[in-house]
């Protein structure tokens, strides 16, 4: 490539950078069995289609899965519409053993291979940090919020000055109590929901397009 | 005679390190069964490498991850502190081998561990 022909190309990434409209990308994040597939299915069931799924939900003791990503989705709350591509990442963990996999019934390969697998979607979700304008960090209510993934990734956004929205996720649940989870983290906005029910996601989107619209 | 080696590590100690060498000395210390109490934790950035360094190095049967704790960080609240988003840096961070760290208790103000022997 000559130097004009560099000249071209960094001319117009910059100005595409400039000026080119595109939706923000926001990755979800949070710990195993949180609730974030679910979350994102029903995200793509409300503004998409029923019959597209960001993926299966699972009930296993880690997901093996990778990140996946869906673009411009279009979000209409108060008349405004907010266009945001969404990255379902892998639940964040900071241990990962295959006995947790033989629990499940699985034998011991089988048990090892899915940990290594484990281990790559950590990575993954990880790396993904680097790359996105905001995060919905989902919580399950049910539990207690002080876990080293969760101030991780408050901390990640925070230190990098980019937009965080709470999700206390499984209200639907008789001992979730979403109150604990504003006390920990009241420098942001929480909202309460059951993404599997369908409970409190206009409030939601409301919360979605002040964030990151 | 067997036990546990608890290492305290002073903010004078770990801020000498650059973050990769924090990270690797961090793991290595860990991997050997010791346990680490920073006096001045990890920054969020580091944080996040440090668990995804840890899972390169996870082996079955040898090193199932690190049991990791901090506080979250303090937002400044004073009138300046809120309109320059000051946060404290002082922040204290427990870790240890995931098989003999366990934490019983954590709130913002809290860490409580239990530390066990067996492997």
């Amino acid at each position: 490539m000559n130097m004009l022909e560099r000249f071209k190309v960094s001319f117009s990434k910059m100005f595409n950078k400039l000026f080119k409209k595109k939706g923000a990308c926001i990755g979800i994040y949070g710990p195993p069995n949180a609730g974030k597939t679910t979350l994102s299915n029903r995200i793509l069931k409300d503004w998409v289609g029923a019959e597209e799924t960001m993926g299966s939900v699972s009930h296993i003791a880690h997901e093996t899965r990778h990140a996946k990503r869906r673009n411009a989705i279009n979000i209409e709350t108060n008349g405004h519409t907010i266009s945001l591509d969404i990255v379902d990442t892998p639940g964040l963990a900071t241990k990962i053993d295959f006995h947790d996999f033989m629990e499940q019934g699985m034998s011991d390969s089988e048990s090892k291979k899915r940990s290594k697998e484990a281990t790559e979607g950590v990575i993954e979700a990880v790396k993904w940090l680097d790359d996105l304008d905001g995060v919905i960090l989902v919580m399950d209510s049910t539990e207690n919020p002080y876990t080293q993934v969760n101030v991780t990734v408050i901390g990640n956004m925070e230190a990098r000055n980019l937009p965080l929205l709470i999700v206390a996720n499984k209200v639907d649940l008789p001992d979730a109590d979403p109150s604990v989870i504003k006390e920990a983290f009241p420098q942001h906005p929480m909202v309460p929901v059951s993404a599997l029910e369908g409970v409190g996601m206009d409030s939601f989107y409301e919360a979605l397009a002040k964030q990151f619209g | 005679m067997q036990g546990i080696q608890l290492d305290l590590i002073s903010e004078a100690r770990i801020s000498q390190m650059a973050s990769m060498e924090k990270v690797r000395y961090i793991i290595d210390e860990v991997r050997k069964g010791k346990i680490l109490v920073l006096e001045k934790g990890l920054n969020p950035m580091e944080e996040a490498k440090l668990i995804e360094m840890t899972m390169s190095a996870i082996q079955p049967d040898v090193f199932s991850g690190i049991e990791m704790q901090s506080y979250p960080a303090n937002t400044d609240g004073s009138f300046l502190g809120k309109i320059f988003k000051r946060q404290s840096s002082k922040r204290l961070t427990v870790i240890g081998p995931a098989n003999q760290l366990k934490t019983l208790k954590k709130d913002r103000n809290l860490i409580s561990a239990l530390v066990s022997a067996s492997k």
